[in-house]
């Protein structure tokens, strides 16, 4: 049997959306036999608290669909022209926009965040948090998961020199 | 309906499940046994292959009964 392969992942943004493209790949990469190592830095820190709030941002993915997680097939298929303008400015968009996402992945079966968490837990990713971001925003580690590591830029990079695949969400 | 020794019913389930579910379930087998597994995820047909190949286990076969996609995954050693 050949060496395993790696992976490194940098996790840096910390909404909904963005979360999920780190623990999906990170689980998938481990199941598949890999070992991989997941750098949680900047607004991606956060994914490592217990509990997960990330939210998706309107204002910030121009191009994001609003669909309605209900109704009849032609109504969920209707792109809701909502401008940025009122996105972005209104109050509380953002949680409806976020309880509607959340109901669309679970209408679709799709995992929740915390759900792939577990997984890539189960599965051995090790995951690390960066010591510079828990500095600036005020993270303690008893504030993770447990399991949780703790590093920054030479930990990383030393894996990450020696990883096939490295990857910067 | 082949012959099987355990079966995973992903139906619903949207990628990875599929992936990391067969993977856990079939880590608690022998090798050489083999797992019927159902999903209803279109994306499975090319994950689950792509998955075992890369682990060393073989798809026995795949198919579509009904709206579901059913592959027979056998354990690599």
């Amino acid at each position: 049997m050949s060496e395993k392969k790696k992976m490194a992942i940098i996790a840096s943004q910390g909404t909904l959306d963005w979360a999920y493209p780190p623990f999906i790949l990170a689980s998938t990469a481990a199941a598949m036999d890999m070992e991989v190592k997941v750098f949680f830095t900047f607004y991606g820190l956060p994914l490592l608290n217990h509990k997960i709030k990330a939210k998706v941002s309107p204002s910030s993915n121009p191009a994001m669909p609003m669909k309605m997680p209900f109704g009849p097939k032609f109504f969920q298929g209707f792109d809701w022209p909502i401008p940025n303008m009122v996105s972005g400015n209104l109050p509380g968009f953002e949680t409806v926009a976020t309880s509607l996402m959340k109901k669309t992945f679970k209408n679709k079966g799709v995992a929740t965040v915390t759900e792939l968490r577990d997984m890539c837990l189960e599965l051995g990713v090790e995951m690390i948090g960066c010591q510079m971001t828990m500095d600036v925003f005020g993270f303690e580690k008893e504030d993770f998961i447990e399991g949780v590591t703790i590093g920054g830029a030479a930990t990383f990079l030393d894996f990450a020199s020696e990883a096939d695949i490295q990857l910067f969400i | 309906m082949k012959e099987h020794d355990d079966e995973l019913d992903c139906s619903g389930l949207n990628c990875p499940m599929p992936v990391l579910k067969t993977k856990l379930k079939i880590d608690k087998m022998d090798a050489g046994k083999v797992l019927r597994v159902i999903t209803t995820d279109p994306g499975a047909c090319n994950d689950l292959p792509a998955w075992a190949s890369k682990v060393g286990h073989e798809i026995l076969s795949n198919c579509e009964e009904g709206d579901k996609y059913v592959f027979y995954v056998k354990r690599g050693a």
